[in-house]
């Protein structure tokens, strides 16, 4: 089974490298961009077919490592 | 004092911590490497700082999970003394032993510099050495020391005492919320902080200003 997390920076933490990221878009002559925040992107092989564990134990994995909690939300998406 | 240095793959100023920890208590400190299966007996266990894991997913995150730091843990949680600097605040934080996270720099760059540090509470441990309000040049070198906690877990900081040294006179090098520098955990056995104290310790440094923050923690255990 594939799965991909995604990890994001939570609404009103300061992102630094988003704002960076998009004044180069700017300076590119991209000038549609309102705003952007960068983010993470994890992509897992797991073994097991039942979604439902693999739900969980994927939220476990983000609760306890993948994202920070404090500054970051995840979500999990199941992709095969 | 009996101190420990915990070493993660990695760091890179283990042997500066271990300097400065021999130079002022007269022992030097036990060196526990991070699959060691526990760590020894001590008063003061030390994480230093440096590039623990290449600061792979975020700074600290992956030293934070291994088995070593569950026995840091325990004698935290059993009163003994933790000091975290650098890489060894963001392994504190990411571990759970310190409240919020360490952001990358408002700047996006690594700053390698001299900062004012302003003692906030001085009425601890780690502190001692100091009085409140003083000032003192520390050096810092990071890429990722920028506090950030929301403004509940901010109010307790503060209202708590538990801002340990915030940068004074305009040198906060990171756009850390409030200036914060360093900070305890609730029973203020627990110290992380941004800065190197360890590199200013003796004349052939540039100064000693650092030096009061490990003679106070001497004083307290001795």
């Amino acid at each position: 089974m594939k799965a991909r997390v995604t990890v994001t920076l939570k609404a009103g933490v300061l992102d630094p490298q988003g704002q960076a990221i998009e004044g180069s878009l700017k300076s590119l002559g991209f000038g549609g961009v309102a705003s952007v925040r960068q983010g993470k992107v994890f992509d897992l092989v797991l073994d097991g077919t039942d979604e439902a564990s693999a739900r969980s134990e994927l939220n476990s994995m983000c609760e306890k490592l993948l994202a920070n909690t404090v500054i970051e939300n995840y979500s999990v998406e199941i992709t095969n | 004092m009996k101190s420990a240095v915990i070493v993660f793959p990695g760091l890179n100023r283990d042997r500066d911590m271990i300097a400065a920890l021999t130079k002022v208590s007269g022992t030097a400190p036990a060196i526990v490497w991070h699959q060691d299966a526990d760590v020894p007996d001590v008063d003061l266990i030390v994480i230093p700082g440096g590039f623990s894991y290449g600061d792979y997913l975020r700074c600290g995150a992956i030293a934070a999970r291994s088995p070593i730091m569950d026995k840091v843990r325990e004698r935290a949680a059993r009163g003994v003394k933790v000091l975290g600097v650098c890489n060894g605040f963001q392994i504190l934080i990411e571990a759970g032993l310190l409240p919020g996270a360490l952001m990358r720099n408002k700047s996006l760059k690594f700053v390698c510099r001299e900062v004012k540090l302003e003692v906030v509470n001085a009425d601890t441990a780690f502190t001692r050495g100091y009085t409140k309000g003083e000032v003192f040049r520390c050096p810092v070198a990071h890429h990722d020391g920028n506090y950030f906690a929301d403004s509940a877990t901010l109010e307790r900081l503060e209202g708590d005492g538990r801002v340990a040294f915030r940068y004074a006179e305009g040198t906060n090098p990171n756009g850390s919320l409030h200036d914060i520098a360093g900070i305890f955990n609730e029973q203020k056995n627990v110290l992380g902080l941004m800065p190197h104290p360890e590199n200013l310790i003796e004349a052939a440094h540039g100064g000693d200003d650092g030096r009061a923050l490990f003679t106070g923690l001497l004083g307290q255990a001795a």
